[in-house]
């Protein structure tokens, strides 16, 4: 690996002081120090955000839940808050990667990264988030752009995310059991107004299935997607799972999600 | 460079360092601590667990100078006093192991495990392992060991 500064810092504005196109901000690193091994990726500075406060946290309130950028998964998945009003999304945090990834890994690095088999932008997308960042508010249909592309500008810092409580939801997820990335993952959100279904796994960026929701706007039941036809034209085809076969998933997936929504 | 300070196995241990190195090299490589193994250096095998304030990481993909303060367990410090911990014993008592390889990782995993679930059932135990690939065992007698430690702990 090539050598690096390492910055420990304490605030947003110190952060972004340090950050220059040569710079990367370190979270649980379970991505950016991967990376770094492999040569992919090489920084002069590495400026470590763990430690800035306002970065932390797990805030509720009657219509939203409010989580900070360096929250790991490991947090998320056992916060009684968050298990009392969107379970879903701690069985999320519970189910990325082994406990030793949850240990680092946070929902901010997860969501930046935006990996297209990342599990949490379907969490986004479903439940209508929030991100706020150092700069702005971006709602998630604005954030996640392209495979490992969003739309923070160079330098812009995840401060928290914020989830809109659901009246029901459920995340259903076919895990890839080589690297424990999603094959395919289906969230389900039910709302008073509308139904959300996202998808991650199947395309080069996570997306909203128009056609299980239109369904399931209907008729919010499990026997409703049935009829649904998905195109497995334009989906992911690799060695892992066929772009037919990811086809089939979305729908088993988005019924187990629906039977299962709590 | 960096000035890191750690306690580990309850030893004070203070370095200067270059920024880069990363937990698994700082004990192996400068501390001479070589029961942490490196399997795959791509954070996927688990060969390289330690305790970091109590939560089990994986040292390879973790830089020294990012836990500059932390107390660190490795498996160097788990036996007291020649006594081997529960959970070495019944690996050893179930042929848990047969290269060793992934062993110092899979108990140091193990004993984060069982400090928050006391009587973890089967499943509990192998979704717990994840992250800890043995290309030996078959994991069956891991299994078996894990609930046996748990039941003498
Ligand atoms: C073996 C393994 C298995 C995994 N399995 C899964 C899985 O099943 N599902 C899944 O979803 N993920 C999985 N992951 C990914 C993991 O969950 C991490 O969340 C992810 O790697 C990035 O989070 P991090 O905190 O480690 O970020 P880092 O690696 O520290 O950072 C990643 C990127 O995000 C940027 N960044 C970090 N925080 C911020 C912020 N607050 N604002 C702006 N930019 C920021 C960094 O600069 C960097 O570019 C796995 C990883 C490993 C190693
Ligand atoms: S050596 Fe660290 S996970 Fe394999
Ligand atoms: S005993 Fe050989 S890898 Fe596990």
């Amino acid at each position: 690996m090539k050598s690096f500064n390492f910055h420990s810092i304490k605030s947003v504005k110190e952060a972004q002081k340090l950050a220059s196109g040569k710079s990367v901000y370190l979270a649980g690193g379970m991505t950016t120090i991967p990376a770094m091994k492999h040569g992919l990726a090489s920084y002069s500075d590495i400026i470590d955000i763990k430690n800035i406060k306002d970065l932390s946290g797990i805030k509720v309130s009657s219509k939203s839940i409010r989580i900070g950028a360096i929250t790991k998964h490991a947090e998320v998945a056992s916060s009684k808050e968050v298990r009392k009003s969107i379970s879903s999304l701690a069985l999320l945090a519970d189910g990325i990667g082994d406990a030793q990834v949850r240990n680092r890994g946070t929902i901010g690095g997860s969501i930046a990264n935006n990996d297209p088999t990342a599990d949490y932008p379907s969490a986004c997308l479903a439940l209508n988030a929030t991100i706020h960042t150092s700069n702005r508010k971006i709602h998630a249909n604005k954030f996640f752009k392209d495979m490992f592309e969003t739309a923070l500008k160079k330098g812009e810092l995840i401060e928290t995310v914020e989830f809109q409580i659901p009246t029901k939801s459920s995340y259903e997820k076919f895990p890839s059991p080589a690297s424990l990335y999603a094959m395919v993952g289906v969230y389900v959100a039910k709302y008073k107004s509308e139904v959300i279904v996202a998808v991650t796994g199947a395309q080069s960026v996570v997306y909203r299935c128009k056609e299980i929701e239109n369904a399931l706007n209907s008729n919010f039941s499990a026997s409703a997607i049935d009829g649904v036809k998905i195109k497995s034209s334009g989906l992911n085809s690799d060695i892992h799972a066929s772009s037919d076969y990811r086809a089939h998933l979305i729908k088993v997936l988005a019924k187990k999600a629906v039977t299962g929504c709590k | 460079m960096q000035r890191v300070s750690l306690v580990i196995n309850g030893n004070k241990v203070s370095r200067e360092i270059e920024d880069r190195t990363l937990l698994s090299s700082l004990l192996r490589d400068i501390l001479s601590l070589t029961g942490t193994h490196v399997g795959c250096d791509t954070s996927q095998c688990g060969a390289c667990v330690v305790l970091v304030d109590g939560k089990s990481v994986k040292s390879c993909t973790l830089f020294a100078a990012d836990i500059d303060g932390s107390k660190i367990i490795t498996i160097e410090g788990l036996a007291n006093n020649g006594k081997l911990h529960p959970i070495q014993e019944a690996l050893k008592k179930h042929h848990g192991l047969q290269c060793g390889f992934c062993t110092p990782g899979m108990v140091m995993s193990v004993v984060d495990l069982l400090k928050n679930k006391k009587n973890p059932s089967d499943q509990e135990i192998r979704d717990w392992l994840k992250g800890n690939i043995c290309r030996c065992t078959g994991y069956q007698n891991i299994v078996a060991a894990v609930k046996e430690a748990a039941s003498k702990m």
